[in-house]
């Protein structure tokens, strides 16, 4: 292997070029299409887009959690440079799941099982992973408990997860994924359904956990607060493809892709006047039947014949990357062009 | 729980108690007990000694209320084609009843479990739609053509096994898999669409995604939450099969079970025979609801009995 050659130590998570296709009624869907992004040891790399872009399908693309009618049709996911996506590596990669690689979900209410108690749901993947018997596994669940932030864990590792609020029950799955210690949590919008107060205490879990315990963290999130306050890179997905990752305060002081700065134009502030919520006119691509160019050319008001070809994405400062023919370019002007009601009633 | 069971049994009561008593009003008022019972060369004289002797000639209320008072202490009276206690008939020939649904619904059960998941593994794979093309064929297959399709080819033609009767456990054989053949396809087929919807469920990936073993995965969380929906479905199939199947085929069989029994008293107008035969069948089945009710709950915490 080229990556046992090199002296540079190969990163902790590399996903190279990576394309997923669902094979549909209708057709292939390509719900990611090369795909590339690395997560070093400790670092959290925050993954924003719309819904359908992707970023969901990434992480459980990592985890080997896409299901037929979903197949991972090129590319590789590298775990410190060996492929998980090998079939000959399958074992390799199970045991890396939940021991290494641990995944928090978007559903406390449903990702749970409902007829487990939580103190055994989390005991199980000590005793798979690390070998404990019951008895060890039940101690070290009521720690864990304790850990996140639990109170009284000693009576509360024996409730079913319907005992339990949402709050408490994402702080469960964060205990199940942090069990084994392991070195990357793939967090899939871990506050999208929970209330406003919970979501900010779930933040400052991940981020405690992560300074304690040197845990790298892939956030998923639409939320562009949350990725600011959390993470140190993001990357901006946008229909399946990598359109922009740079470090986050590069990425907000100076979105360099049209779509990054429109999002960020209609994230809404507290200043803007209440009947006002500012949008990107347009809807993704259908990835049924891709466009050839870039993606966000049918939205993008600077986009012109020269993105007809598809734009690599190519380094545009230190540690940047954008996948657009001219990067920084002010796609909106200064006006924020706004949707409001009475031009929505004339459409 | 105890006072739920309480509660239970007490609704049981009122049901066995209505189910009796329209057995005891549809047999007196919808058709004459003395002649169905007395051969039709028999007296007015003798016909109106032996409506005294049974009570017959006293008002209908008083005739309930010792009927009722009789019920307590499982007095039927004396089965007419028998000669001796009907509760006796009963209690002898119930065991086989037993043995027969016991066997059928357990291979059922057995079998459901492992082709359900079979199917479920790979929805719309080969082995998933041979199992739903064999359940839809099990399905719309009549047990009385069934029973006697597999006596012709198991009893007539490769002689391995006896037409009929009881004994040994060859006896067995035919007869519980023609009792079986419908609850195992309900069963699997349900098994099967209710597994494909809980292993679409978040907490499967949940599981997965802690690198749980796909055996872990499938028998410890996806099975149980299924559980209460096929024990549902069983329980079903048991109190159809005790109230009508059974009937059936004990009779293509021979079986000398409760369900031949019954078909023997209606055809010989044992009237009281009849009535215990009711009245231990609405128990059973009073019996089967109130467990299935507990083992719901110990299935699923979720569940409250109160």
């Amino acid at each position: 292997m080229t990556a046992a050659l090199s002296p540079v130590e190969p990163p902790l998570l590399e996903i190279d070029a990576l394309s997923v296709t669902f094979d549909t009624r209708a057709g292939p869907v390509e719900a990611l299409r090369s795909v590339s992004l690395v997560v070093e040891a400790g670092e959290t790399l925050g993954l924003v887009g719309e819904s359908g872009c992707g970023k969901s399908v990434t992480a459980q693309a990592v985890m080997g959690l896409v299901d037929v009618p979903g197949r991972i049709s090129g590319g590789d996911v590298r775990w410190r440079g060996r492929s998980l996506v090998d079939p000959r590596n399958a074992r390799f990669a199970r045991s890396l799941r939940g021991r290494e690689i641990g995944m928090v979900f978007q559903d406390p209410m449903t990702s749970l099982n409902p007829l487990m108690p939580i103190g055994a749901q989390i005991g199980e993947v000590l005793t798979r992973h690390l070998g404990l018997t019951k008895a060890q596994a039940r101690a070290r669940a009521v720690d864990l408990l304790a850990a996140v932030g639990i109170g009284a864990p000693r009576t509360r590792v024996d409730l079913h997860p319907h005992e339990m609020s949402g709050g408490m029950r994402q702080r469960v799955m964060i205990a199940m994924a942090i069990a084994c210690e392991p070195a990357l949590v793939l967090a899939d919008e871990p506050t999208t359904a929970l209330d406003v107060t919970v979501q900010a205490q779930i933040l400052d879990l991940l981020a405690d956990l992560q300074q304690r315990l040197g845990i790298a963290i892939v956030l998923v999130s639409h939320d562009l607060g949350v990725v600011a306050g959390l993470c140190h890179r993001v990357a901006v997905m946008y229909a399946g493809q990598v359109v922009e990752s740079a470090g986050v305060e590069d990425l907000f002081a100076r979105p360099a892709h049209p779509y990054t700065q429109g999002l960020l134009r209609s994230a809404p502030r507290l200043d803007d006047a209440p009947e006002r919520l500012v949008g990107i006119e347009g809807a993704p691509p259908s990835l049924l039947d891709p466009p050839q160019g870039c993606g966000f050319l049918a939205r993008c008001p600077i986009g012109d014949a020269a993105c007809a070809v598809p734009p690599p994405a190519r380094p545009v400062g230190p540690g940047r990357l954008a996948a657009c023919v001219r990067p920084f370019t002010p796609a909106w002007g200064d006006d924020r062009s706004v949707i409001d009601e009475r031009a929505e009633a004339r459409r | 729980m105890g006072g739920y069971v309480l509660r239970r049994l007490w609704h049981g009561f009122l049901v066995v108690f209505g189910v009796t008593a329209i057995v005891f009003v549809v047999t007196r008022l919808f058709g004459d007990p003395v002649a169905l019972m007395l051969p039709l060369s028999a007296s007015a004289e003798q016909r109106a000694a032996f409506a005294a002797e049974i009570g017959l000639d006293r008002p209908l209320v008083v005739q309930f209320a010792w009927f009722a008072r009789d019920v307590l202490t499982l007095d039927f009276g004396m089965s007419l084609w028998q000669r001796r206690p009907a509760m006796e008939v009963v209690f002898e020939r119930l065991p086989a009843t037993l043995l027969l649904i016991g066997a059928a619904l357990g291979t059922a059960m057995l079998l459901a479990i492992p082709l359900g998941i079979a199917a479920a593994l790979r929805p719309g794979g080969l082995v998933d739609r041979l199992v739903v093309t064999l359940g839809l064929v099990g399905l719309s297959m009549p047990q009385f053509w069934l029973g006697l399709l597999l006596i012709l080819v198991f009893a007539v033609n490769l002689r391995i096994l006896p037409t009929s009767g009881s004994g040994t456990p060859a006896h067995l054989v035919l007869p519980a898999l023609t009792l079986a053949l419908t609850p195992l396809a309900r069963l699997t087929i349900m098994l099967r669409s209710a597994l494909i919807e809980e292993l679409a469920k978040p907490y499967v990936k949940t599981a997965r995604a802690k690198g749980l073993s796909a055996g872990r995965v499938f028998g410890v969380h996806a099975l149980r939450n299924v559980l209460v929906g096929f024990l549902t479905l069983a329980g079903w199939e048991l109190i159809v099969i005790l109230a009508g199947y059974t009937v059936v085929v004990e009779t293509v069989f021979a079986w000398p079970g409760l369900g031949l029994t019954a078909l023997q008293a209606i055809q010989r107008g044992d009237l009281f025979l009849m009535q215990a035969i009711v009245f231990t069948i609405a128990i059973l089945i009073v019996v089967i609801n109130i467990a299935l009710d507990v083992a719901f709950k110990l299935v699923d915490p979720r569940i409250s009995l109160e």
